[in-house]
This record gives C-alpha cells, structure tokens and sequence, in this order.
C-alpha cells in the first residue's frame, strides 16, 4: 500500500470509514451491557478516530503485527477499550468473537489494552499520561531509521492535565517528529465534570504550537475531515502534528451524549435496545 | 559532591559502563543511549561524540524520558536510558512499571550514582529506595554490580537480553574483585566469593569489597564466613541463601534502607526456606548529609561494621 492512495479520498472510502465507526459503536455498547463494565462514554467520542485510522490511513498487517515498517497507534487513553478492541478485531487482529470475553476472568481483552497478551496492542496503557511519550520515543526511532513508518496516538483531553504529556509535546517539537500525530479527543468532559471546569485546557490549540507543533481542529465525527488530515502526504511534514478532533462524549447514543456520567457505565438492557436502534437508524440515514 | 577521580587500584564503574556501551553500539546499531541531561554525570560525553544521533537527550524529564526508552524498543532499539538514580527510579516509577516491566519492553534502565553516592546532596538525591520499589515489579531484572568487570559484563548481559533490565551503578571508587580467571556472569546466580561454614555474608554492589575484608577480620578470629555476591537482586537466587542459611545465620549488608532489599528478599526466603536469624544491615531511613563513607560507616556497612554483626550472630548461637 503506497502514501499516494491513502491520500486518495473518496465518498466511497469515506462511507467504508463510517460503517466501520457504527460497528465499532455497536460493539463497544454490546461489550459493556455484557461485562457490567466500561467506559462506553469515551468509546463512542474515539469510535470515528479510530475507524479512520485503521480503515482509512494506517499501513498495517494483522498477519505480521511485528512487522517493522507498520504504522503504530499507541491508545494513550488506555481505558477506551471498547472502542480499540472492537478496531482491532474488525481489522483481523483477533477473532471478533472474542469480544465477547471481554473483561471475563482470563480474558486477553482486559479493562486496559496489554501488548503482551493482545497483538496489535504497541504498548500498556491505563494510566494517563503515558502513550504519547512512548509514542514520540517510536516516532525518534523512526526519526533516526529514515523509517517511513508513521505513529499516531491518541489522546483524551482531560489526559492533557498530565505533566508527562507536556514533556512529551515539548521533546517531540524539539526533534521536529514530522512522522508522529497525536490527536486529542476533545469531547471537553473528563470523569466528573469537563475539563474547563476541572483544570481548563483552552487555549488548546495555542499551547500545541508553543511547543512546535503544527496543529489542525477539525469535527472529530466527520470522518471525511478526519481522512483529509490524518492521511499522510507524499512529502512527510517538519514537524509533529497535533489534530484537536472536536467530538461529543456518548456520540450516537441520545442520552449518552455530553453526560458525564456515561464515562464509566453500562447500558440497561432497555438503553441498549434503544441505543441499538439509534446507531442502526444512523447507518440507514 | 566526592570526586570521582579512583585512587590507586580503585574504579568508578561509571567507567566499565560507558566503555562497554561504546563497545557495544559498534557492533550493534541498535544500541542507543537516553539521558536526562546527564550527558556528564553518566559520563556519556564519548559516546556522543562517537554515536551522536544515537544519544537521545530528552532534558530535565525522567517520566518522558522512561516512555521514549519504551517507544525506542517498540522502534527496534536497544535503549540505554540513563540518569541519577534517585530520580530515573522514583520520578518514573510507574513509567518503569506500565511502559517496560508491564509492557515487556526491551529497555535497559541505568540508575547512575546509586545509593548514597550523592552523600552530601541529601536524602532526595540518595537512592536507598530503589530496590524496594523496582523488586516488586515481576519482569524486571534487577542486577547490582560490585566492581568494573562484573558492570562490564551485566552491560553485556543487559544488551543481549530481551526485556527490561535495571543495573544499579555507582560512582564510589572500588576495588576490582579477586576472581578465578575462568569467572563467569551469570544472571540469578549468586557468586560464591569465599566459603565458610560459621556465618554467611550476603551482599550486593560496593559493600562487596567491604564484606571480604569482614571476611578476613573474622578469620583472624577463628570464624569462618561465607561470602556471597547477589549481584541480581531479581531473578533471586533462592537456591544459594537456602545453602546461606545452613551456616545458621546471616548478615545482609546493602547500600539501601533495611526495608525491601536485598535484606528483604533474603529474609523472604529464609522465612519460607530455612528458618534462621538474619540480621539486616542498611539505612534507617532518610539520612542527614555526609560523604558516604562517613554515612556508611555510621550504620555499620564498613567492614568492621560488617564483622561485628557476623560476630554478634555466630556468640548468640553460642
């Protein structure tokens, strides 16, 4: 697979993008009213991010999930499980009927992802703070190769409160990282209240680029958009590329969306069905 | 802060390290080196002159600097990611735990000027937690070298090896141990330096040199002291403190506090093996400022410091 066709946008790439973005919904939801458990909320806001990163941008191969030239996704949001194992399965990492092991005693699919368990996983995640230093420390490796491999990490936007973050933003701005993106799911909640009311993050935008980043805002649902900025162009950028994915927490389900307290959480059994429908009704539209 | 410049026959292992590392990234352009701006301390400054895109220096960050270690290894490195002890091991403790025990990850942690070396900088630059914090993460290989060679070949060792590592360095001057020309390195052995059936002395690191001459000063009096080398602190050599114990008792001796060390980890096995007295040598707790010989001598990790517990342990048996 070359840059040049990942770069290639059609209605139709973005169309197999959101069907994959659905599924992942779908089985992020299903995964949690099964399990008792989950962080639904996050899932829904991340489920488009991660549909266009591995159906749409990211050169990768279930077969050899080694392999040293693959692109790399580090979950910096390490809980938002839902929504990655449900990517990774759909992409042919493991069974998707595996899924529904997920958090059952001696399950590969625990609360957070495990590299050591799970192929497909780049590195444990669970604590915030985490993924993006590693993934600059991937994307250095790179840097020194002359790799042509690129790294992408996500990031919650209440996770930006971490210090290592900032640490990592200032190192990868310094190496001029031009083969590593990190995007913030900006859904603008954290657990209990949003993040301007917790420890404000604005001006975002601002404080990425302070420390040398290049920094694009787009809707974190349109995955059109979120296919224009991820793709990689043919001539790798000078500088590392920060994409403030604007989202909404619960995105898809009505009453999940922008309430804090769907960011733990299990749907009833009455909620799924209606939120089931809901996601089925937005396939059909 | 104490020069580091050896006396006569004396070595700062700081020295085995950079060598062998240089050696090392020659023959095998994977090797890469991670600093906290701690080019000078870790005594990087030839290496980065020889291997320059090869020296990472992330700056003042330990927690950033651990997760680029863990990201390097994802990206095919070996990464030697070096920095102070005291805040390479407590400032990036849980990026050593998820990023590289937890992960796997294959990094190589290099704790520089380890335990008391920074005597006169005061307790938040003492490392005398580290090996309670890191012995508890299981994947993690913990080694403590005692001389020159025995860092250069843990180096070796560590480069080899895939997972992570974590070797304990000091810059306190110490002697090159005497050694069987047929030495060798084993990783979760440790080595019997001296036999004796009276007492067992099991230590780790600079207090090496220390417990041989306890060693000598106990002969003159007619009891004979085993003398062991744990230099790997994890995997744990069960086998040889079990066989420790059979002299009836044991003296640990560590430049550590008394809780969770090497102290700790033989106590645990005494516990559950072979049950006999053990008598801990190390530090309180926080220390006051003093060079480290003076602080350690103060807690009775010299060689009459050492002595005198063997003594006290063998007259209690009676």
């Amino acid at each position: 697979m070359s840059r040049e066709t990942d770069t290639f946008l059609s209605a139709e790439q973005a169309a197999h993008v959101k069907e994959r973005a659905n599924w992942i919904r779908r089985q992020a939801l299903l995964m949690a009213h099964r399990a008792g458990q989950g962080h639904p909320g996050g899932d829904m806001s991340a489920a488009d991010i991660l549909a266009t990163l591995y159906f749409g941008v990211m050169r990768i191969d279930p077969a050899v999930p080694d392999a040293p030239g693959r692109d790399r996704f580090v979950m910096s949001k390490g809980h938002c499980t839902g929504a990655l194992y449900s990517a990774l399965a759909r992409a042919g990492f493991f069974p998707v009927e595996e899924l529904k092991t997920y958090l059952q005693p001696g399950s590969r699919l625990n609360g957070h992802p495990n590299r050591t368990y799970l192929p497909g996983v780049e590195t444990n995640t669970g604590p915030l703070g985490h993924g993006l230093p590693v993934a600059v420390g991937i994307a250095v490796a790179g840097q020194i190769d002359a790799a042509d491999y690129h790294v992408f990490a996500l990031t919650g936007d209440g996770e930006l409160q971490e210090g290592s973050m900032w640490e990592a933003a200032m190192f990868a701005g310094h190496r001029r990282l031009g083969n590593l993106t990190a995007i913030v799911d900006r859904n603008g909640l954290q657990q209990g209240a949003t993040t301007e009311d917790t420890n404000a993050l604005e001006p975002l935008a601002d404080k990425w680029r302070a420390f040398g980043w290049e920094v694009a805002e787009v809707d974190g649902h349109d995955v059109a958009a979120l296919l224009s900025v991820l793709a990689i162009p043919a001539v790798r950028r000078a500088r590392p590329l920060c994409v403030i994915a604007r989202t909404t927490k619960g995105r898809g389900v009505s009453f999940m969306e922008n309430q804090a307290g769907w960011h733990h959480g299990t749907p009833s059994d009455a909620q799924l069905a209606q939120a089931l429908a809901e996601l089925d009704a937005e396939l059909q539209a | 802060m104490s020069a580091a410049v050896p006396a006569t026959g004396m070595f700062d292992c700081r020295n085995a390290y950079v060598e062998t590392l240089e050696a090392l990234a020659g023959e095998d352009s994977r090797i890469v080196a991670v600093v906290n701006d701690s080019i000078g301390s870790s005594k990087l400054g030839k290496f980065h002159e020889r291997f320059p895109e090869r020296l990472i220096n992330v700056g003042i960050a330990e927690q950033n600097m651990v997760g680029v270690g863990a990201g390097l290894a994802n990206g095919g490195k070996v990464p030697f990611v070096s920095g102070a002890a005291c805040f390479l091991t407590g400032r990036a403790l849980e990026q050593i735990k998820a990023d590289c025990a937890y992960s796997n990850a294959n990094v190589k942690l290099c704790g520089i000027s380890s335990g008391v070396a920074y005597g006169e900088l005061g307790a938040t630059h003492h490392s005398i937690e580290d090996l309670a914090w890191l012995r508890a993460m299981k994947g993690l290989t913990i080694i403590v070298p005692s001389d020159p060679w025995e860092t250069a070949e843990a180096i070796r060792w560590a480069a080899a090896h895939q997972g992570p590592v974590f070797i304990r360095i000091s810059r306190m001057p110490v002697p090159a141990l005497p050694r069987p020309a047929d030495a060798r390195f084993e990783i979760g052995k440790a080595e019997l330096l001296r036999d004796g059936g009276d007492v067992a002395v099991v230590t780790c690191g600079t207090l090496v040199h220390h417990a041989l001459a306890a060693a000598d000063i106990l002969a003159a009096e007619g009891i004979e002291a085993r003398v062991l080398n744990m230099a790997t602190i994890a995997p744990f050599d069960v086998e040889a403190v079990v066989a420790a114990a059979g002299t009836g008792g044991i003296v640990t001796a560590e430049e550590h506090v008394v809780r969770g060390g090497l102290g700790g980890a033989v106590a645990e096995c005494v516990v559950a093996e072979r049950p006999v007295p053990v008598r801990i040598l190390g530090f309180p707790g926080f220390l006051p400022t003093g060079s480290a010989e003076w602080l350690m001598e103060q807690h009775g990790l010299s060689a009459a410091g050492i002595a005198q517990a063997a003594r006290d342990l063998v007259a209690r048996r009676g």
